[in-house]
């Protein structure tokens, strides 16, 4: 039996004039520099903004409700669906929150190969982002060159874990890989050669016409609306607040590394676009420094935490008490202490935090994902009204949304 | 007789616990520990009842009435330096206490200090929107008047953020099951189809493990395999379809193996 489609069209792109000649038009959900499921409500006097509603949700998965019914490492592979731009950051993230729930310390070898993770997806996720926005602005052959490196990194990424873009990459309590024989050669040469991409992109856009007019004194933030909106990461720190994560409140070995946070106070998309640039080039000083401290540490990447974490797997294989361990890890799941942390860590668009209670069970009690995009995009309404129709995409585009944490 | 489950609370629980355990708690300190909290938390007792406060994992936690919600984080943002509302969320006690408890997580900049705010509510009780303090309360309160229902009073905009606008039921209480309820399973059709369609069609099936044998739309039958779509209800064909490798692959058609070479030199 054929049914008759009840969806009736909404107003496409609607272009209904009223009486005080404002016009309302429809931007997304499906737009190709909407950067995801975004879709915006835009009431136009001429070309001129006058009032913006961004609507979200239509990448709604419901993780936090996951959450409460799954145990704490089932959980790591759907933290890859948030920012799926840089998902080893999320699963760094969950992973740090339970830590620091349960009080656990990892191994050294463990950090340094998490602090190659952290800024190799943070270089991914600037280079996706470069390519992206430059393509929204019309700069073709920037995404081109930005892709073949984030290519590179993605092969590295591979590598290590298999995978390329949802990479489970951490465990709670560690890594479950030592870095590959060839890693570090080639995430040497990648290095080597990335200053020099860094200029080339820098070459084609900063001076160019085109990019500056569409970038400089276009989307400006006030560091009072950054701060109200709850801006973080590059949003915050183009609008004259030089703040991050890593510095300010160090997890991981970021004490011991020595790096500079880019910042502008002029919060405008050009600034927000020189820091990401400049970001790349901190995070490759990082790399260099996280590879020479790999050498010294001894080869333990698992805390040694029975209660919590599975023994190795030398272990499970030949000692009983280690197989019953891993056999109730796997089957019901660990249990953290009674009580609530918020830990916040620096992911590439900004303050990604867990917020978790537990209960003692195995399932977390409730699980609040912070994504920094969300408020990200919500500023958007204050953001967009008083530019112009071709300044959405600009802004829309540095502001660096990804709609798999938006809507989690 | 059927063992009787409880219907305010059906998110997923142990299903052994040891009779002997207990539950071990995060460490807490006192505020008094730490300078800059013990500051901060004089100026919040000067003007506002506190009724709990400790440090907890770096962080420390205050509970206040939630009338003086406002009033609280005026007084954090204006004179203690929180500049920042990083998040602000709920928790459902509904089935232990009937309460909900609402978290408002702060970042001083500053100080390098984070703070929670905490309060119990009633189930129907509001809460004071703080969306003229902090921007960032916009988006946030309305994702909790989402997800749990909570209303918020004085916000300029509220209505349903994630979930669609005439979604019914709150989906993060612990009332609400994970795969959805009743009116979750027939949303789609009725929206598509009608509701007079709902019994040619049937509800959504949400649950996404559900495997229907005789779905062969969906499923390919390992070892089994009928055409797309095919009644298998009276039983599976005798026969199943010839695979391509049984017959070669269609484009190779010519390829004879008796004399096909094999290359043992890859630089040849």
């Amino acid at each position: 039996m054929q049914h008759k489609n009840r969806l009736r069209p909404f107003f496409e792109n609607i272009t209904f004039d009223r009486d005080d000649n404002e016009l309302i038009l429809n931007f997304g959900p499906q737009h190709p520099s909407s950067h995801g499921q975004l879709r915006l409500m835009l009431h136009l006097q001429q070309e001129q903004i006058v009032k913006a509603h961004p609507d979200v949700g239509y990448l709604h998965r419901g993780m936090e409700k996951m959450a409460e019914n799954m145990i704490y490492n089932e959980f790591m592979p759907t933290t890859d669906r948030m920012d799926y731009i840089a998902s080893s950051s999320n699963n760094y993230g969950f992973a740090l929150a339970v830590e620091k729930l349960i009080g656990l310390e990892v191994p050294r070898r463990a950090k340094v190969i998490r602090m190659i993770l952290l800024e190799l997806n943070r270089l991914m996720s600037h280079l996706f982002w470069l390519a992206t926005t430059a393509l929204d602005i019309g700069a073709m052959t920037v995404f081109l060159y930005a892709f073949r490196e984030r290519e590179y990194l993605m092969d590295l990424i591979e590598d290590y874990c298999g995978a390329r873009l949802t990479h489970s990459a951490v465990r709670i309590g560690g890594v479950p890989l030592d870095l590959p024989s060839n890693f570090l050669g080639d995430l040497r040469t990648f290095l080597d050669k990335l200053p020099a991409n860094i200029k080339d992109y820098e070459d084609l856009l900063d001076t160019n016409r085109i990019w500056q007019m569409r970038m400089e004194d276009v989307g400006v933030v006030s560091t009072e609306m950054a701060l109200s909106w709850g801006c973080t990461g590059p949003m915050l720190r183009a609008s004259g607040v030089e703040w991050d994560i890593r510095k300010e409140e160090p997890y991981e070995l970021y004490d011991e590394v020595d790096f500079d946070v880019p910042w502008s106070d002029k919060g405008d998309n050009y600034a927000r676009y020189k820091i990401y640039m400049q970001e790349m080039r901190e995070s490759a000083k990082i790399l260099y420094q996280v590879m020479a401290m790999y050498k010294g540490t001894n080869t333990e990447l698992m805390a040694h935490a029975p209660k919590y974490v599975s023994a190795s797997k030398l272990d499970i294989m030949t000692q009983n008490y280690s197989l019953m361990q891993h056999f109730v890890l796997v089957t019901q799941g660990m249990r953290p202490p009674v009580g609530e942390v918020y830990i916040p860590t620096e992911s590439p668009k900004g303050e990604l935090g867990f917020y978790i209670n537990s209960q003692g069970g195995p399932y977390p009690y409730r699980l609040k994902l912070r994504a920094p995009s969300f408020w990200h995009t919500g500023i958007l309404t204050d953001l967009l009204p008083g530019h112009y129709i071709p300044d959405v995409v600009a802004i829309i585009g540095t502001t660096n949304i990804v709609f798999g944490e938006v809507d989690r | 007789m059927r063992a009787y489950t409880p219907k305010d609370d059906v998110q997923k629980k142990a299903y052994y616990t040891d009779r002997y355990w207990v539950a071990p708690m995060v460490p807490k300190s006192a505020v008094s520990d730490d300078e800059i909290f013990t500051a901060d938390l004089e100026a919040i007792k000067a003007k506002f009842e506190v009724s709990d406060a400790y440090i907890q994992v770096e962080q420390m936690v205050v509970f206040i009435n939630p009338d003086d919600l406002y009033g609280v984080l005026e007084l954090l943002k204006n004179e203690c330096e929180y500049t920042q509302l990083t998040e602000l969320s709920a928790i459902d006690w509904l089935a232990e206490k009937g309460q909900f408890e609402l978290f408002y997580q702060m970042l001083s900049m500053n100080k390098r200090k984070r703070i929670r705010v905490k309060f119990f509510i009633e189930e129907n009780q509001a809460v004071e929107s703080v969306e003229k303090l902090f921007r960032s309360a916009d988006w946030s309160e309305r994702e909790m008047y989402d997800m749990f229902g909570i209303k918020i009073n004085n916000h300029p905009f509220m209505k349903r953020i994630l979930m669609p606008d005439d979604w019914e039921g709150f989906p993060l209480r612990k009332t609400y099951p994970l795969q959805g309820d009743e009116f979750a399973a027939w949303y789609e059709v009725d929206k598509i189809f009608g509701k007079e369609a709902r019994d040619v069609i049937g509800p959504e099936i949400r649950d996404s493990a559900a495997i229907d044998r005789y779905d062969t739309q969906r499923f390919s039958h390992l070892g089994h395999e009928v055409p797309y779509g095919a009644d298998i209800s009276e039983g599976e064909p005798e026969e199943s379809p010839r695979m391509q490798e049984e017959e070669g692959v269609f484009m190779i058609e010519k390829f004879n193996e008796e004399d096909s070479v094999v290359i043992s030199d890859r630089n040849r």
